[in-house]
């Protein structure tokens, strides 16, 4: 449907090819399809307009850098707009209120307001070392008080014991009651799901808001809400005065443009982001990150910080050592797959690459299979360790012994060696040229491929056999050349 | 729990105030006076011209039809009536035209087969979307119908949710077959296609966990549901039904293509029309993958599940009614 704003721009400024400012007609080319990226982001409408008109004013006469094309200059442009509309600063969640501090959760039917309550809660708990009751004052919706209980018990946080056919005002001041009584740092609130027009229940949640006054009310919507998000956003500000967003299953592949529609309507700041079904998929709002998501320019910044997370550091330079010696053996190999698949295999790396939503089209088209990488890891597992230090040693009846015993062909684990030959012969190449100092890993390498704002170094080396020059990634089809980091080309 | 259950479904009964019908209309009156209005707005008699076209092909996009679909629709109100004098009226009437033949081959209830005993219904959709109380619905349906249904608590993943369908069947009087937490779904739903079998139900309506349609081993997960029930029946599920949140934007788009082409999906409910400035993407779903739409969910309650008709939903759409 949508294969990322620049290359759309490149596009539009294919035909122009030339350097100097930018002038009103050119501008005015890109941002109509800045304008469809946008409504297909689902950024509502009257904020698109507002956002164009500003990118606009910036955009005309800017100077093209000599670096740049015309197209990634406008891009920037629109890039930057974005990220100062969603909020530079991040804020976080206030509890700088005496105690306890009461936070309100509000939001649509199935936005997850009872699963962020846990996530949150849980946060609040660990990280914060708060002690933290939840309530439940969803009356409505069957067995939603037990599922919040539920939610207490697998997360070690309390919540208030249910009294049948208690009405939600009530429920809410015996939480406020328990929590300033025994003693709880944070009173957290999770209402029922409502719509935004339904009166009756927007008197109640009103009613609950007047009762225990919130220090925080915090809005939960779904990533993927279309243009009714503005009328959602309003509607909740104005009667419950909302003082802060979180946005849910950003794990998905919505490109998120509620959230621009939200803040733009609101003024609210977005806080919080779920990114998965654990409880503890719940990350501080990231705007750079929405921003090139919404513009289809995929999430390096998060690659990068996934990266840093999963990757073992010792391990890592463990590794860098190793290789740097050039003697990397299958062991390596097996503790590479191990992390790749730490960071949510294949799939889960490629979404967050910018310009690989053609690619990914094609992957899910070419249906790899992400047990590739279990496969691969069990293959090395099945050998002995006199093997794994030396290939050499692996005649065709070893070979056979190692496919029955890892359930795979000899066929994959030829291919298998052939990988890590590949893979050993660039690192060895690396080595000499010195590329592995400190802990550059071959994902900085990537960066070849077209991608901006990659941070230099800064990554584990254990990604090392990622970007190398011919070396496969384990389950990869051919893709197309080109734009891609050349550690993806080759099966 | 029985007298919890009388609770809850006693506080539920008290909020309901007006009809399903009420609001529903209650619900498009406010899409269709925000769309109707704006178009008004536009044209008290004024000739058809490039920056009038732009400015419906907002508002379209503003009632989530996207980008593709309002561009088209526009379009062939052009190409008919371009520098015409045209009124209000005339080009509501034009567009609800429009969208009335995009809708009207996808208005098709969710029919079930008398011959198969039971009819396996699979419901599945990304996380929050209603699927469990959608089928809720469905089994009030059916049992008015004099159906013998039976309920699969397939999401065995979020907390508490075979509690809630649990009280959705003693609200319907349907069997529920639930297995331990945490059970594994493929197995659950065998068995309780088993016991549909034995108890000779007309229908087995399976729920399933939510799931976001890019993450693969969830999708995997749902593959195997398939085939584990298909070892007992070579055709089941006879329907797989994906439930679409009417406040989903284009999102929508991804969600139907997947789910279509990882578990062949046979038709739509939408949820939530009861909202404000919805229904669009009805419209460009129809159009550009052309599932059937069973139904749609106008409220919390058992009877809030109507059927789809295309002709009053693209009148309404559009303020006429």
């Amino acid at each position: 449907m949508f294969d990322g704003l620049t290359g759309k721009l490149g596009d539009v400024f294919e035909r122009l090819k030339r350097r100097g400012a930018l002038s009103e007609s050119d501008v005015q080319a890109a941002m109509r399809e800045v304008r469809v990226a946008l409504l297909e982001a689902d950024v509502a409408l009257p904020v698109v307009k507002d956002f164009i008109a500003q990118a606009t004013e910036r955009a005309i006469g800017k100077e093209v850098l000599r670096s740049v094309t015309p197209g990634q200059m406008v891009v920037k442009i629109v890039h930057d707009t974005l990220v100062e509309m969603l909020g530079s600063e991040p804020e976080p969640v206030d509890l700088n209120a005496p105690a306890p501090v009461p936070i309100l959760m509000v939001g649509l039917q199935g936005s997850g307001k009872t699963t962020t309550t846990g996530k949150l809660a849980r946060r609040l708990t660990q990280r914060d070392k708060k002690k933290v009751l939840m309530a439940s004052l969803d009356v409505y919706r069957p067995a939603a008080q037990e599922q919040l209980r539920i939610l207490g018990e697998q997360t070690g946080v309390a919540t208030l014991p249910v009294v049948k056919g208690e009405q939600p005002v009530s429920i809410a001041k015996r939480a406020m009651t328990v929590g300033r009584l025994q003693g709880y740092d944070v009173v957290m609130l999770d209402t029922a799901g409502r719509l935004h027009i339904d009166e009756a229940l927007m008197a109640e949640v009103a009613a609950i808001r007047e009762t225990v006054d919130p220090h925080e009310v915090l809005l939960v919507v779904d990533a993927m809400t279309g243009q009714d998000a503005v009328n959602v956003a309003r509607t909740f500000k104005e009667r419950v005065g909302v003082t802060g967003i979180v946005m849910t299953r950003v794990d998905g592949d919505a490109r998120g443009g509620a959230a621009l529609s939200m803040r733009g309507v609101t003024g609210c700041p977005i806080k919080l982001m779920g990114v998965g079904e654990k409880m503890d998929a719940l990350e501080d709002f990231h705007p750079q990150r929405i921003a090139g998501r919404i513009l289809g320019m995929g999430d390096v910044v998060s690659l990068v910080e996934k990266a840093a997370e999963t990757i073992d550091k010792d391990e890592a330079e463990k590794l860098a050592r190793k290789m740097s010696k050039g003697d990397f053996d299958l062991d390596d190999m097996a503790s590479q797959l191990r992390q790749l698949r730490k960071m949510g295999g294949m799939g889960g790396l490629m979404g967050l690459l910018p310009g690989i939503g053609k690619m990914q089209k094609q992957m899910a088209g070419a249906n790899i299979d992400e047990k590739m990488l279990v496969r691969q890891e069990a293959i090395i597992t099945s050998m002995t360790k006199k093997e794994r230090k030396d290939i050499k040693l692996l005649n065709a009846s070893r070979r056979k012994r190692i496919a029955a015993g890892s359930g795979t062909s000899v066929q994959d684990v030829n291919r298998l060696l052939k990988q890590y030959q590949d893979m050993s012969r660039v690192m060895k190449q690396m080595g000499k040229k010195g590329m592995l100092k400190g802990l550059m890993g071959g994902l900085g390498g990537m960066g070849g491929g077209g991608m901006p704002q990659m941070p230099p170094g800064g990554l584990g080396g254990g990604l090392g056999g990622l970007g190398g020059g011919g070396s496969g990634l384990p389950g990869l089809p051919k893709l197309p050349g080109g734009k891609l980091p050349p550690g993806f080309g080759r099966r | 729990m029985s007298d919890e259950i009388e609770q809850t479904g006693a506080a539920q009964d008290d909020a309901r105030k007006p009809g399903w019908l009420a609001r529903l209309r209650q619900g498009l009156a406010r899409t269709s006076a925000k769309l109707g209005g704006g178009i008004i707005g536009l044209f008290t008699k004024r000739k058809l011209d490039d920056a009038t076209l732009e400015e419906l092909e907002d508002l379209l996009i503003q009632a989530d039809l996207g980008v593709k679909t309002a561009a088209k629709l526009t379009a062939n109100l052009a190409r008919e009536r371009f520098d015409k004098e045209v009124t209000s009226e005339e080009v509501r009437q034009a567009f609800a035209d429009d969208i009335a033949e995009i809708l009207t081959p996808v208005a098709l209830p969710l029919a079930i087969d008398p011959a198969l005993k039971p009819h396996v219904v699979l419901v599945v959709g990304v996380n929050g979307t209603g699927k469990t109380t959608t089928i809720g619905k469905l089994a009030k349906q059916f049992r008015d119908q004099k159906k013998k249904v039976v309920l699969a608590a397939g999401d065995t993943f979020r907390a508490a949710a075979v509690e809630q369908l649990k009280i959705w069947g003693e609200r319907t009087g349907c069997p529920v077959i639930a297995g331990p937490e945490n059970c594994d779904a493929a197995s659950l739903a065998f068995d309780a296609l088993k016991q549909a079998k034995a108890d000779g139900a007309d229908v087995l309506l399976i729920d399933t966990a939510g799931r976001l349609h890019n993450k693969a081993a969830l999708m995997d997960e749902l593959k195997k549901v398939i085939r584990v029930i298909a070892k007992m029946d070579p055709a089941a599920p006879h329907s797989t039904v994906l439930v679409l949140d009417a406040t989903t934007g284009q999102n929508a788009h991804a969600q139907v293509e997947t789910f279509r082409s990882m578990v062949n999906v046979t038709g739509l409910v939408m949820t939530k029309l009861d909202g404000t400035a919805r229904g669009g993407v009805v419209v460009a779903l129809a159009d550009a993958f052309g599932l059937p739409v069973h139904a749609v969910g106008v409220g919390e309650g058992a009877d809030d599940l109507r059927p789809f008709d295309a002709n009053a939903f693209a009148r309404n759409l559009m303020g006429l009614e």
